[in-house]
């Protein structure tokens, strides 16, 4: 009988991570398109390409702890737009803009805080959750704004043209974050206990690990900066509509399930999801590059998400039974 | 015992699994109309060839043959055809089902449109459990049913099937003594039809009541077939840990001091009502009965996993206020859940991280993990509990189960408790460690600490206790001090007492 199975190489643990296979996709990808195109390896385009998807990016990385701690969150986007709608619209009725930024940020966390409310209080699975609460959030930003677009005030148009050494300003807040987030994540109790809850709940619980309060900040976290990423992109677009960010949950899944965060929860990294946005910038923007047809790009990001799961899902049962 | 022709004939039976051999080269022969018990600590091969016999695994290399005639047992549903039925510990059926459906499920060919004979499949249903001699209501779902029943639920499936050997993996372990004679009865009714039997069990008393011959396994290989009655208990001890087991009599010489722990009048009802005992520091205190008694109930509203509704609980003469797990642990408590898998571990995390998860103030002083803290915190506990591992970075999963339980009493002794909670302790683990822990028990106990010892084991409980309390459906039925504990005594309590009225 053996007792003891044999601790893996070094080389194995680091080579047999999921982030290794997204850095070796995004080196590919790089190399690729800047064959197909010579323009491509100009880095200021890649940057401006960036900022196209960074909202998104940088609530795909609330959303890879959110992951990893067993729950989901698929209401980010719609918050993102009827956080935005709300600032909007309380601007362009009079009201200053600082408490219209505020009101803003309060409506997201409110947002947050009702996905929590059902989540933890309720006992209800989240992916149901907050496909209800997306639908009802994206339903309220109609109502406020109608079909019409709130224009916001100048000065508060083109974060995207503020530049920060040559890099544009939601790059840098992206960068910013992930360092943050990673930091937290790897490096204290809190993100060690995300961990924990994600892959056992129940014995978190029996080790004295606060597990409800870990999921009520984590929607919160969710719903406060889905809120900022929304005035983010309003100020981008300079302008308000209900539709703002549509679609962009799945987007901002892709991206962690490209950085190799287990659906199931308790593994993943922010590194990962770091890696994957720029892997999907440069992708798409490679693709536009090459003037390929956005059918077959639809299709390439659509492959390519099920390559990641297949990949994660295999090394995640080939390491870690 | 019919002396005529095997019924089942094993060659050269090997197994292995990436590279490990599990059993090697295993010769048995079983006759019809026997009960044939398979014995050996965990990981001794005896489930494994179990399980090829019924074609869940398959050999890597060796013969089986059936009444004479050479056969691939290829996959359970090959089994069944060949008359080879594995009956599960924990039944594995469709719960929302119901027992009539169950029963008849995967046989008679019919196809996927053809429609279901509801009435026949009712009327079969009652036909086969009225020949087993048990009254279940095949129309309710199985959900409702008590694991006994279940288990009856599949032996009737076996049966319908026709099987002519029935293998049943510790049946025993999840039914109170009662359920086991109604067991015991059928089997031996099968026996008299010319079936043939293979019982896996741990208790060596109930593979003496029910069984003509036995076979011990050890690492991976037969080492003696007999029948029973050539073989006493220390000798089976001795042929399944191949080495003459030394009395695991814990030596007390703790002091007993102050009352740690209180508890009074706590109920939480439709679980337990009206429970009160002390703990003193340096006391040992077993906390016996039958599965389904409100032990794990009580010690999860200690601990606060799920609190009382009414009592209180004094922590070192102050009465305290637990709410939660989190104020437990202040209090210096600890608590080791019976299921390891389920409440314990963290699977796929380091058991490094497995070990620190309870005291995340000492490995993160101001807020960010010092991993050298960390290591050294783990590595000495490795070293002083002496858990076998490859490294402390290996996922937790991959230890044995002995050394899981170890890594997770690693993690409450970090958290210097003066109180200590053990459930089940010792479940799933092998003989060897067993006594490991006795002795690490007593050691924790000559520290100072006080322990309450929930277990089924009741050797353990006499062995190791000062103090014996006894539930009984949800109430404290008996406390019994170590020089008068006996086995019937405990046992005595430990039955419902409209049943033990009349053996009174």
């Amino acid at each position: 009988m053996q007792e003891v199975t044999p601790a893996r190489p070094l080389w194995h643990v680091i080579l047999v991570r999921p982030e290794t296979m997204t850095f070796v996709l995004l080196i590919a990808a790089v190399v690729v398109a800047s064959q197909l195109s010579p323009y491509f390896l100009d880095i200021s385009y890649i940057l401006r390409s960036f900022t196209l998807s960074a909202e998104f990016a940088i609530v795909a990385l609330v959303l890879t702890m959110v992951i990893i701690a067993g729950e989901i969150d698929l209401s980010p986007a719609a918050n993102m737009a009827l956080s935005a709608c709300l600032f909007a619209w309380a601007q362009a009725s009079g009201i200053p803009m600082p408490v219209a930024i505020g009101i803003g940020l309060l409506a997201g966390l409110a947002m947050g805080a009702l996905n929590a409310f059902m989540v933890i209080a309720l006992q209800l699975p989240s992916i149901i959750v907050t496909i209800g609460t997306l639908t009802l959030f994206r339903g309220l930003a109609q109502i406020i704004a109608g079909d019409k677009s709130i224009r916001v005030p100048d000065w508060f148009i083109g974060i995207d043209k503020i530049l920060v050494f040559g890099i544009p300003m939601p790059v840098v807040i992206f960068v910013l974050a992930a360092f943050v987030l990673g930091l937290i994540l790897a490096g204290t109790i809190f993100g060690r206990q995300i961990y924990q809850v994600g892959t056992n709940e129940v014995a978190a619980r029996y080790a004295g690990i606060r597990t409800r309060r870990i999921k009520l900040v984590l929607f919160l976290l969710m719903g406060l900066v889905a809120a900022v990423a929304g005035m983010m992109t309003a100020s981008r677009l300079g302008s308000v509509r209900y539709d703002l960010g549509l679609g962009g949950e799945l987007q901002m899944v892709l991206m962690a399930m490209l950085g190799g965060t287990y659906i199931f929860g308790g593994r993943g990294t922010i590194l990962g999801t770091f890696l994957a946005a720029w892997l999907l910038v440069v992708v798409s923007t490679g693709m536009t590059v090459a003037n390929l047809l956005p059918a077959i790009q639809l299709t390439v990001l659509g492959v390519l998400l099920i390559v990641a799961i297949i990949a994660t899902n295999f090394i995640y049962s080939r390491t870690q039974r | 015992m019919t002396e005529s022709a095997p019924l089942l004939l094993a060659r050269g039976v090997t197994k292995a699994f990436a590279g490990v051999t599990v059993l090697r080269d295993v010769d048995l022969d079983l006759h019809k109309g026997e009960i044939h018990a398979l014995l050996g600590e965990n990981g001794a091969g005896k489930s494994t060839f179990a399980k090829i016999v019924a074609g869940v695994h398959r050999p890597t290399r060796g013969k089986l043959s059936l009444n004479g005639r050479q056969v691939d047992i290829s996959s359970p549903l090959v089994a069944q055809k060949l008359g080879v039925t594995l009956i599960h510990q924990e039944p594995i059926s469709f719960p929302d089902l119901s027992v009539a459906e169950n029963l008849v499920l995967g046989q008679g060919e019919q196809g996927w449109f053809s429609r279901v004979p509801w009435a026949e499949m009712t009327r079969e249903a009652r036909r086969q459990m009225d020949q087993l001699g048990v009254s279940i209501d095949v129309t309710k779902p199985m959900r409702g049913l008590s694991i006994a029943d279940q288990q009856m639920v599949e032996i009737g499936r076996a049966l319908a099937s026709g099987s002519r050997l029935i293998i049943m993996d510790e049946p025993t372990a999840p039914l109170t003594p009662k359920e086991v004679d109604t067991l015991f009865g059928i089997v031996r009714r099968l026996r008299g039809e010319g079936r043939t039997i293979i019982f896996i069990s741990h208790r060596l008393e109930e593979v003496r009541a029910l069984c003509d011959r036995v076979t011990i396994f050890r690492d991976g290989s037969k080492v003696a077939t007999d029948a029973i009655e050539n073989l006493d208990d220390a000798e089976i001890i001795r042929l399944m840990i191949g080495r003459p087991l030394k009395e695991y009599m814990h030596k007390h010489n703790a002091s007993i001091g102050e009352v740690a722990l209180e508890v009074e009048g706590l109920t939480l009802p439709g679980r337990f009502q009206d429970v009160s005992f002390q703990v003193r520091r340096g006391e040992i205190v077993g906390l016996g009965g039958l599965v389904g008694a409100g032990r794990t109930d009580v010690a999860c509203a200690i601990f606060g996993i799920q609190p009382a509704e009414s009592g209180s609980l004094k922590v070192n003469g102050k009465t305290v206020d637990i709410r939660q797990p989190d104020d437990a642990i202040a209090l210096g408590l600890a608590f080791v859940p019976e299921d390891r898998a389920v409440s314990g571990i963290f699977r796929t995390l380091s058991v490094e991280q497995n070990i620190t998860a309870a005291i995340p103030g000492r490995i993160a002083p101001r807020g960010f993990i010092r991993r050298a803290i960390e290591k050294l915190l783990a590595a000495d506990s490795v070293r002083k509990l002496r858990i076998r591992l490859a490294s402390v970075n290996q996922p937790i999963g991959e230890l044995s189960g002995g050394n899981q339980q170890k890594a997770i009493l690693a993690r409450w002794l970090l958290a210097e408790p003066g109180i200590l909670i053990l459930d089940e302790p010792t479940r799933g683990i092998d003989i060897g460690v067993k006594a490991e822990f006795y002795d690490i028990i007593g050691e924790l106990a000559e520290q100072g600490r006080a322990i309450l010892l929930i277990s089924s084991e009741l050797p353990e409980l006499l062995a190791l206790c000062d103090r014996i309390l006894v539930m009984a459906e949800g109430r404290l039925t008996a406390e019994i001090p170590r020089a008068e504990a006996t086995q019937e005594k405990v046992m005595q309590a430990a039955v419902p007492r409209q049943q033990a009225g009349i053996a009174a």
